[in-house]
């Protein structure tokens, strides 16, 4: 399970920065979105991985079994603001676009 | 006087009332800006003056005798800052310096601000450096002192400037800002420094503790940094030239701040700090050097000054120097000195400034080059500036002329054995002498003469009576200590001293004749000196242009300039072309890099091995899934340049991939979460998309090497990075959890939070603070995003009609059966309909997952994603003027209510006694429906719920109003191209 998971953060590290080191605006948001899917994963996993024991107490069972709710009360909050930072960062890109005629980070052209 | 006792005690308290009345005062004066009157806030001030210097006058009795007044109160007592105000027989003599000469300059100020001028501004900015100059008098404690003393920075910065229309008076409170400030930066680290070395910011404990100081290895550094702080403050050689230009200040602000308050405050640190500083001989010799200098320097530079208020400053500096000199000594009698120079100087300096100002207000002008002969107009105040200037000549008979005296017969006596201690008797028998001079040439110039002719303002006259006052009361003092000073100031001047030295405190004669001795002799050899001086240059002076002959062109106030163009300007613009990029690219691939070194640097230094990989565990299906989702990773990156859709649609794939595994590995809260959250992503991104530019893939045979040079490093950072954090994430995933803080939240959730679902119960109880302040974020992005989206402006070639929409318009034209618009609207009839349908359903679907969130996974964040799709569909449903002809959603209240509803519930807290944001629990039995939990953490929950919803929706909306906006502008134009 843990091998899988990190190659799976690994790989989507690698598409994220490589995708914001692009010119166009829309590489840079979508490779935002991977960087924090596996960042949210990342701190999710900081709780150890384990199945089937969701931190939803029961009557009478022991809670030494349970996974770590705090890395999953962090990235829950994590997962909402990402939402709103893509959003502010379309929008400042859709701006940006409006202003300059380009869709380059830097907002020139196509030449030089 | 011991025998001053009036029966009555004060309490601490006064202390705290004695310096918050002044700033109670100035936000009192602030409200009066709307009034014409200049009597009202002048008399505001005066009484908060008068006030103060009697709460003063009234606490004498405890400061007598080595006595001290003291009120403490904690602050952050961890960090050692403690809100302790002391008040010694020094800070008395202080407070009544600053509440007396503050009383009379507010009576003054009364009748030399004009009425243009914004009068309660003035005096509310007066009050404050007041304020801040009894706080550092005040100050139990260094840190405080500090914080006060930048006060004193600011407020003089404001009153400086306080005719902003003058570039004099802005560039001049520029100046005393950056040196005062700079200053009281180095203060605050010699300060912090000090109090490192003691072990405690306490003032007592560090002039208790002088012999610890003073050889630890940390004193030179400690004493040069505060000796800065002291040294601009009070406007020492080589730091003098902020005060001649704060001369463009109002005269009443000059009258303050340059003879009691802003400039002493440097002295009187130094006096403060000398039982725990002096003696050594780095004091003797910086202090010694800088305010020999100083002394005369300024002294010499004053008599060729050309403007009034420019050499009574040059005079002040001059002054000042005589000062540190003597502070410098280290002998408990020139410490006396010292200190009763302070009171005599702030008396004579003072009424001088004030006569000035009368001078200038009535003559309109202060060049001493086109003032004569006003004793004929103006007599009753030439004979006060004529008995005050004496006093600063130091003529017996004056005050002046005794401190001069101590300090003459300190002079002589041999201190440290140096090359200071043999010019210091020359030095200052040279500078009494041109102190001599610029006084007489003060008195002689402006008061007598022939007639002025072509002033600004005709025939000069006396000003009103209480503007004379308060010079008259201050020259009436400068006689009675001169003539009397055992039976006057001794008592007052004992009390000071003895709360500075201690057990130190010398024996010393306060009086006028002390036989006919050297210091007699060299005071007579200074007066004459300086007549004649003064004769010889009289003819030169009286036309010459301003500032000291030879070295006029070398103003201290040019080089500063040129070192702030210098490093501010020069310097930054070549670090910034050199090491600076306006380029997104290239700066977040330092950050890139930078993330990457500072995660593999600890790992490093603790030498971290990966461990053998254990194959072990691996579920079929599991891996299956994430090698599709590895796959779309790899995709999206591949196609996020051209095939823009397809990335979006593989990037909601690999949300769904991460939203199955939160599933997978017991985190059903994260997984509702990251749906929704998908959903509203995806439909965020598509409506942006409209406004991207078309890129069609076209083999590029032309990349250049550079491009391909740039590429290839950018996918090798990328692919470092992507292994360094799988390494990273196996790590932290495979090493046994430490016991943290999982537990508590375990074991207390339900007895302390009464809940069951331990994420929601740390989300909206344990650490609801930080969900108070995530909903806030939250809440300001919707709004710039609604903000920047208001003024949008799309590109040229995004206005037109969107492709797919001219092709089923088309389409609608071909056929005479169709409307124009049927197509677009019969669009995914059937999916339209069935997302009108399932409104109702949606909307209930939020309420239970908001209900079920406490126990079960659910809660306010994920209700509130919910109840913004079941709206969002409507929209994708019908269109956006269909969906808003039948609801009106007005995301910005939900916002609003969102945020009272959790802020409240929070304060409701106090109210019952407990900290921000302490939830109460229960469980209510509702007819029908059964056991219902009730926690106060449910209405914070519904908080959160309310401002999602508003934020995701504003935010939705707004971008999707574009296209109706950009319809509308179309047709605005197309009707504008058609008139004309």
């Amino acid at each position: 399970m843990e091998i899988i998971l990190s190659i799976a953060i690994g790989v989507m590290t690698s598409c994220g920065v490589w995708l914001i080191l692009r010119p166009r605006t829309y590489q840079v948001i979508i490779g935002l979105s991977l960087l924090s899917y596996a960042v949210n994963l990342f701190i999710f996993s900081v709780g150890g991985v384990k199945t089937n024991v969701p931190p939803i107490l029961s009557e009478g069972g022991g809670h030494d079994v349970l996974a770590d709710p705090v890395p999953q009360a962090l990235v829950l909050t994590a997962i909402v603001i990402g939402f709103a930072t893509t959003a502010l960062f379309l929008v400042v890109l859709l701006a940006s676009r409006g202003m300059t005629g380009t869709d380059h980070v830097d907002g020139r052209g196509e030449k030089r | 006087m011991k025998g001053w006792d009036i029966g009555i005690t004060l309490a601490p308290h006064f202390l705290v009332l004695l310096l918050a009345l002044p700033f109670i005062g100035s936000l009192l004066s602030v409200l009066l800006l709307n009034t014409a009157s200049t009597a009202l806030p002048s008399r505001l001030a005066s009484l908060v003056a008068f006030c103060c210097l009697f709460i003063t006058v009234l606490a004498y009795p405890q400061v007598t005798d080595g006595n001290v007044l003291r009120y403490n109160l904690e602050w952050i007592p961890q960090l050692g800052l403690n809100f302790s105000l002391r008040l010694d027989g020094f800070a008395w003599m202080f407070c009544v310096l600053i509440n007396g000469i503050g009383f009379l300059v507010t009576v003054y100020a009364r009748y030399y601000m004009s009425e243009e001028d914004p009068v309660p501004r003035f005096f509310s900015f007066f009050l404050a450096f007041m304020g801040a100059m009894l706080g550092i008098v005040l100050s139990g404690n260094v840190i405080l002192l500090s914080i006060f003393w930048e006060l004193t920075s600011i407020s003089s910065f404001l009153l400086i400037s306080y005719w902003n229309n003058s570039a004099a008076a802005r560039d001049g409170a520029r100046m005393a800002l950056t040196i005062t400030g700079i200053g009281g930066f180095c203060l605050l680290i010699g300060l912090l420094l000090l109090g490192n070395i003691v072990g405690s910011y306490d003032l007592d404990k560090i002039l208790a503790s002088g012999d610890l100081i003073r050889s630890h290895a940390l004193y030179v550094p400690a004493l040069v940094f505060i000796l800065l702080g002291a040294l601009t403050k009070s406007a020492q050689f080589p730091f003098h030239f902020w005060l001649p230009n704060a001369m463009a200040a109002p005269t009443p602000v000059s009258a303050f701040l340059h003879s009691a308050t802003m400039v002493k405050a440097g002295v009187f640190l130094l006096a403060r700090f000398s039982p725990a500083l002096s003696g050594t001989y780095e004091w003797f010799f910086i202090l010694g050097a800088a305010g020999i200098f100083t002394l005369l320097l300024g002294a010499f530079f004053a008599i060729f000054q050309q403007d009034l208020k420019g050499l009574l400053a040059y005079s002040t500096i001059s002054h000042l120097g005589l000062i540190t000199t003597l502070l410098s000594l280290g002998s408990p009698l020139a410490t006396v000195a010292a200190i009763f120079h302070m009171l005599n100087h702030a008396t004579f300096k003072a009424s001088l400034f004030m006569a000035a100002g009368i001078i200038d207000h009535e003559t309109g002008t202060r060049d001493m080059r086109r003032l004569s002969g006003l004793f004929r107009y103006l007599p009753y105040t030439a004979t006060l500036a004529m008995v005050a200037s004496a006093a600063m000549a130091g003529v017996p008979l004056l005050n002046g002329f005794l401190s001069k005296e101590m300090f003459f017969a300190e002079a002589i006596e041999t201190h440290a054995d140096s090359v200071l201690d043999i010019i210091l008797p020359y030095v200052a028998t040279l500078a009494g002498a041109f102190s001599v001079a610029y006084s007489l040439r003060f008195i002689h110039t402006v008061f007598f003469g022939p007639s002025p002719t072509n002033l600004p303002k005709d025939t000069p006259h006396e000003p009103p009576r209480w503007m004379r006052f308060p010079i008259e009361l201050l020259v009436v003092i400068c006689l009675i200590v001169g003539i009397v000073p055992a039976f006057s100031v001794g008592p007052f001047l004992h009390t000071a001293v003895v709360s500075v030295l201690g057990t130190q405190t010398p024996e010393y004669s306060l009086s006028m004749w002390h036989g006919f001795n050297l210091p007699l002799i060299m005071s007579l050899i200074a007066l004459a000196g300086g007549a004649a001086l003064y004769f010889v240059l009289r003819h030169y002076l009286a036309t010459c242009e301003d500032g000291p002959p030879l070295i006029r062109r070398l103003k201290g106030q040019r080089i500063f300039e040129r070192i702030l163009v210098e490093v501010s300007w020069r310097w930054a613009r070549m670090a910034e072309q050199r090491i600076g990029t306006r380029n997104l690219q290239p700066q977040l691939r330092w950050v890139v890099v930078t993330g990457f070194l500072a995660g593999l640097l600890p790992l490093w230094h603790s030498g971290f091995e990966p461990r053998t990989f254990v194959f072990s565990g691996v579920d079929k299906v599991f891996a299956g899934i994430w090698l599709i989702g590895i796959c779309l990773a790899l995709g999206t990156a591949y196609l996020a340049k051209y095939h823009r859709l397809a990335a979006l649609v593989m990037l909601g794939g690999i949300g769904l991939i991460v939203c199955i595994t939160f599933v997978w590995l017991s985190a059903p809260d994260l997984a509702i979460t990251q749906l929704l959250v998908e959903i509203v992503t995806t439909v965020l991104i598509l409506l942006g998309l409209r406004w991207l530019p078309k890129r069609t893939e076209k083999m590029d045979e032309s990349v250049t090497f550079r491009a391909r040079f740039r590429r290839f490093r950018d996918l090798l950072i990328a692919i470092i990075c992507g292994i360094g954090m799988t390494f990273i994430a196996y790590a932290v995933m495979t090493m046994p959890v430490p016991d943290a803080i999982a537990t508590y939240f375990l074991e207390n959730a339900y007895s302390e939070g009464g809940g069951r679902n331990v994420v929601n119960v740390i989300l909206v109880d344990f650490r609801g603070f930080d969900t108070l302040g995530e909903i806030t974020v939250l809440g300001i992005v919707a709004l710039t995003v609604f903000a920047l989206l208001r003024r949008f402006r799309p590109a040229p070639d995004t206005m037109v009609m969107p492709e797919q929409q001219r092709i089923q318009n088309r389409f609608d034209e071909e056929r005479p059966e169709r409307n124009a618009g049927d197509t677009v609207r019969e669009y995914l009839l059937v999916p339209s309909v069935i997302m009108q349908w399932m409104f109702p359903v949606i909307i209930t679907f939020a309420v239970y997952i908001f209900m079920r969130g406490h126990d079960l996974p659910g809660g306010g964040f994920s209700a509130g994603l919910t109840l913004s799709i079941a709206f969002l569909l409507q929209y994708l449903a019908g269109g956006t003027r269909w969906a808003e002809d039948r609801i009106r959603i007005l995301p910005l209240w939900w916002m609003g209510l969102g945020l009272i509803i959790a802020t409240l519930t929070g304060i409701g807290a106090w109210f019952l006694g407990y900290p921000f944001l302490t939830s109460h629990s229960q469980y209510l039995t509702l007819p029908l429906i059964g056991k219902v939990p009730a926690a106060t953490a449910l209405l914070f929950d519904l908080g959160v719920f309310l401002l999602v919803v508003g934020s995701t929706v504003l935010i939705l909306v707004a971008l999707a109003h574009q296209s109706i906006r950009i319809t509308r502008l179309r047709t605005i134009e197309a009707e504008k191209a058609k008139e004309s």
